[in-house]
């Protein structure tokens, strides 16, 4: 098998659907996947994105005219898991619990006849690789561990092998926030530094922006948005990626008309302008989402001309620590979310109080014009 | 929350209940004196005798044949069940479930009789063959209760771990799923065991005139009353199962199975 | 070799009918010859004519039935299920206490429960021995109420009614404990904590939370109880003597002294079918119930 050229993409889907009965829990999806690229598949529970990974690892094959599935083109619809060149991190490690760590590290190396004098030092290499000090922990079985140092003997295990591609499976959920955090930087250096791609799956947003190249947002069986996380996050898609990546506010409105480059759009709470887009139709409905920290708050009467304004009344003020979240009624009941940067309440505290008349502002560039879900 | 006094000490009246009768059959094994349960003397001669009981030894020996067989055939024929039921999907798999358990509830009564008309209708001699037979049948729900509680509790993800590190199903099978059942096999086998040892009911129906197993000789002495030996075998009887409850016990336990 | 490899991966990673019935075969195939076809052929022996030997000659008759339904033989039925309802509560007025008990008891759990499970392992011919051997006249209690100055003659309790009750209470009562004490321990204690702040005494907590959430529990050892006592033999042969005569007794003595077969069957099948009505009434309450399923 010739290598095929570098700049194909390692992974490719190509139209493929996976069915459950009567219910599709991958519909009709298409990604690309490139060499060495942290790849995160992001959604909520039952999203597809589980299904997803499983179909790339062969644990779950397309539907009969579901599509393709492609490592380093080549079709492998039909190849089993230990004929692909894939290893993959479980969310509950999945460690061989008759092994001592360093036979579960030698374990895929058996498997293929990799040579007896070689192993001990291959093992020795991935365990310090995982920061595991073979010393102390190659001759301990797995109910020794603790969990974070059980994930640390998957990932070891996985990566001696030097697959082409590594899944891996939530593997940090069962962790607690403060090794968690540490262990998304291993994750991170390491697909860095041994140049492997990384098909991470997460329900955590939070996470998949920390350590992803690029990030697939799924519901449903669907590819609701797939870009950097800048690109998520900035520019949400559809109002579903909007809700789930972070916070954000939406407005909706009637197109009313085009003025220069900026359409002026009519909706219950008040006029705001959004800059040309070619989604908006004259005539048409319009959903927006803007994001509290790209708002200020203004008093009514000192609302600048050239930003979008919309006035209500001040009904709650959070102190978050980092920010201070301020939550305004507007016209019609609704609430918005402004983020302000917490300078220091005790030096310089933000001038407004529940109760407070204000206008909630954004420039018109800040408006995330949305598309259907 | 602290237990009621009464609670503790109604318990342990109910524990005593449960273990003074064997206590005292035990004690009283090694009485000396033939009738009467005033104790005289310590001695091993009761056990003594044992060994010169023709009708004993016997017995033993037919127990041991009907259970080691009966034991390792179950033990496959329950494995490959437990398998099937836990890892295929197929149709029937329910009621096949359901029908596993029968043998469970039926009473042994029914169970040996039913035997007993089978056997006489095809002409087969009654004896440690059809004994075997009857034991086999009545193991093998045992053996695939235990085995596939062990296997509905092991991670999934580890057979599909080996797989990703390149062993494949045959491979994965034979490295990680067997020595991974193989406490749960094992305490099935004991359990099955146990149940073929001591089995009375049932044997009595298909063993037919002659020798036969061991309880059925106790059965026998019990019937006519005979001295203390009967308090001998059974003391054996009882801490030879003991043991084998004991270590199916720590077996079926060992070792956890999900991360 | 290579080929039957391949072979035998393709029908493993399909997970087919045919890998699974292939797995089935040996032991199914047991099951039904030695197990399923038996009680057919009972039951179908239940139909036909008794013959000369006591066997059964050609025919159809339901004549043995009817004979079971002569008062005599409903009196032995009737006395099997008292007896068998009346050692299914008081094992349960003994048992649930034992595993309430053990069920709080923290590190000592795995240990007390072993110790309830051990005589339930063991011989059960021996156990019935153990209690000949306390209740005779020349056994252990009257020996030592004798010796103690306290009665004069020996109590008979051996060949009684209370003798087989004792025995049928001591054979099963670990049966009732296991599935009471797995029910009470996956109660929640905080729904106890909860209870007491709403201001509930201890009387009340336990008939209003502990009880009903065990109740699976007890349902299950309340079968686990009466079924094996509607079926028992054994018990009331050795415990009970020629005059406390249950269904088990006069089944077996059909196939020994008084040769009638096909009657024999006929007891058999009636004695079958009720355990069955209980097991699917025990299956219905308990998909019913809120707490219900996973006691196996």
């Amino acid at each position: 098998m010739a290598a095929p050229p570098s700049d194909q993409p390692i992974v490719q889907f190509t139209r493929v659907s996976k069915s459950f009965g009567d219910i599709k829990a991958v519909n009709d999806i298409s990604i690309e996947i490139h060499r060495g690229e942290f790849f995160s598949l992001l959604g909520p529970s039952g999203c597809g994105k589980t299904t997803t990974l499983r179909l790339l690892a062969g644990f779950e094959q397309p539907d009969p005219d579901g599509g393709e599935v492609r490592i380093a083109g080549e079709v492998v619809n039909r190849k089993r898991p230990y004929e692909r060149q894939i290893g993959m991190v479980f969310q509950n490690y999945a460690i061989f619990p008759h092994l001592s760590v360093e036979r579960n590290v030698a374990f895929g190396l058996e498997q293929h006849k990799v040579a007896r004098a070689e192993i001990p030092d291959r093992v020795v290499k991935a365990l310090e690789m995982v920061r595991l000090d073979p010393g102390k922990f190659s001759l301990r079985m797995p109910d020794q561990l603790s969990g974070g140092q059980r994930q640390r003997v998957a990932l070891a295990r996985a990566l001696v092998l030097r697959p082409a591609i590594l899944l891996l499976d939530e593997p940090l959920g069962a962790i607690d926030l403060k090794l968690r955090k540490e262990m998304q930087l291993e994750l991170k250096q390491l697909n860095k530094s041994l140049g492997i791609t990384f098909v991470y799956v997460t329900h955590d947003q939070e996470e998949a922006l920390t350590m992803s190249d690029r990030i697939a947002v799924m519901d449903n069986g669907l590819v609701a948005q797939l870009g950097t996380p800048a690109e998520i996050y900035e520019n949400p898609r559809t109002a579903f990626v909007a809700k789930f990546i972070g916070e954000s506010n939406f407005f909706d409105g009637k197109v009313h008309g085009c003025d220069g480059d900026q359409w002026e759009i009519r909706g219950p709470l008040g006029n705001f302008r959004v800059p040309g887009d070619a989604r908006l139709t004259e005539g048409g409905v319009a959903r927006i989402a803007v994001r509290p920290e790209w708002m200020d708050l203004f008093r009514p009467e000192a609302l600048p001309p050239e930003e979008n304004g919309l006035v209500g009344t001040i009904r709650e003020v959070i102190y978050l620590g980092e920010t201070i979240h301020v939550i305004v009624t507007l016209a019609d009941g609704a609430d918005c979310t402004v983020a302000l940067r917490n300078e220091g309440q005790l030096i310089k505290p933000v001038p407004w109080r529940k109760g407070d008349r204000a206008a909630v502002a954004w420039p018109p560039e800040d408006c995330q014009v949305l598309e259907e879900d | 929350m602290k237990l009621p006094r009464w609670l503790v000490g109604f318990s342990f009246l109910v524990y005593l209940f449960l273990h003074l009768p064997l206590i005292v059959l035990v004690v009283f094994s090694f009485n000396d004196s033939k009738y009467g349960v005033s104790w005289v003397g310590f001695t091993w001669d009761w056990y003594r005798r044992l060994l010169e009981r023709e009708d004993i030894l016997n017995g033993l020996k037919a127990s041991m044949i009907v259970g080691v067989t009966a034991t390792v055939v179950s033990a496959v024929f329950g494995t490959l069940i437990a398998l099937a039921v836990a890892r295929h999907r197929f149709r029937g798999r329910t009621a096949l479930e359901a029908f596993l358990y029968v043998p469970l509830v039926t009473p042994e009564i029914v169970v040996g009789i039913s035997l007993l008309i089978l056997f006489v209708l095809l002409g087969l001699p009654l004896g440690i063959g059809t004994i075997t037979i009857a034991h086999i049948a009545f193991c093998i729900s045992f053996v695939v209760v235990v085995v596939l509680a062990r296997l509905q509790g092991m991670d999934q993800n580890l057979e599909e771990a080996a797989m990703t590190l390149g062993a494949d199903e045959i491979t994965t099978f034979w490295k990680i799923t067997v020595p991974l059942l193989w406490p749960g096999i094992i305490s099935g086998a004991l359990l099955a065991f146990t149940m073929s040892f001591d089995d009375f009911v049932i044997t009595s129906f298909v063993s037919g005139t002659g020798s036969s197993t061991l309880p059925i000789v106790v059965y026998g002495m019990v019937r006519k009353n005979i001295e203390p030996s009967i308090n001998a075998i059974s003391t054996i009887i009882l801490i030879a199962t003991s043991l084998l409850i004991y270590l199916a016990d720590r077996l079926g336990q060992d070792r956890p199975l999900k991360a | 070799m290579a080929g039957l490899r391949q072979r035998v991966l393709a029908v493993m990673h399909r997970r087919t009918e045919l890998g699974a019935w292939a797995l089935l075969a040996p032991g199914t195939f047991w099951l039904l010859l030695f197990f399923l076809v038996p009680i057919l052929i009972m039951f179908v022996y239940s139909l036909m004519p008794r013959g000369v030997y006591g066997g059964v000659e050609s025919g159809f008759t339901l004549e043995h039935y009817r004979r079971f339904f002569n008062p005599l033989y409903l009196q032995i039925l009737n006395r099997t299920f008292l007896w068998s309802i009346a050692a299914t509560v008081i094992c349960l007025l003994m048992g649930y206490p034992v595993a309430y008990v053990i069920a709080r008891s923290g590190k000592w759990k795995n240990l007390l429960m072993f110790l309830v499970v051990l005589p339930f392992w063991t011989s059960f011919l021996v156990r019935t021995f153990a209690m000949i051997f306390l209740l005779r006249d020349t056994g252990f209690i009257n020996t030592m109420l004798m010796n103690a100055g306290l009665i004069r003659q020996p109590i008979e309790m051996l060949y009684t009614p209370f003798a087989v009750m004792t025995g049928l209470v001591y054979g099963f009562l670990p049966f009732m404990v296991l599935p009471v004490y797995a029910s009470l321990e996956k109660l929640d204690l905080s729904l106890l904590e909860a209870a007491e702040v709403l201001g509930a005494r201890p009387a009340a907590r336990f008939l209003k939370v502990t009880l009903p959430l065990s109740l699976p529990g007890v349902v299950a050892g309340c079968l686990l109880v009466f079924i094996p006592s509607l079926g028992s033999f054994l018990t009331s042969d050795l415990l009970g003597g020629a005059k406390q005569v249950m269904i088990g007794n006069l089944i077996q003595n059909q196939f020994s002294a008084a040769r009638n077969w096909p009657f024999g069957s006929a007891a058999s099948f009636i004695v079958m079918a009720l355990v069955l009505a209980a097991v699917v009434a025990y299956l219905r309450v308990r998909d019913r119930s809120p707490g219900g399923g996973g006691l196996r």
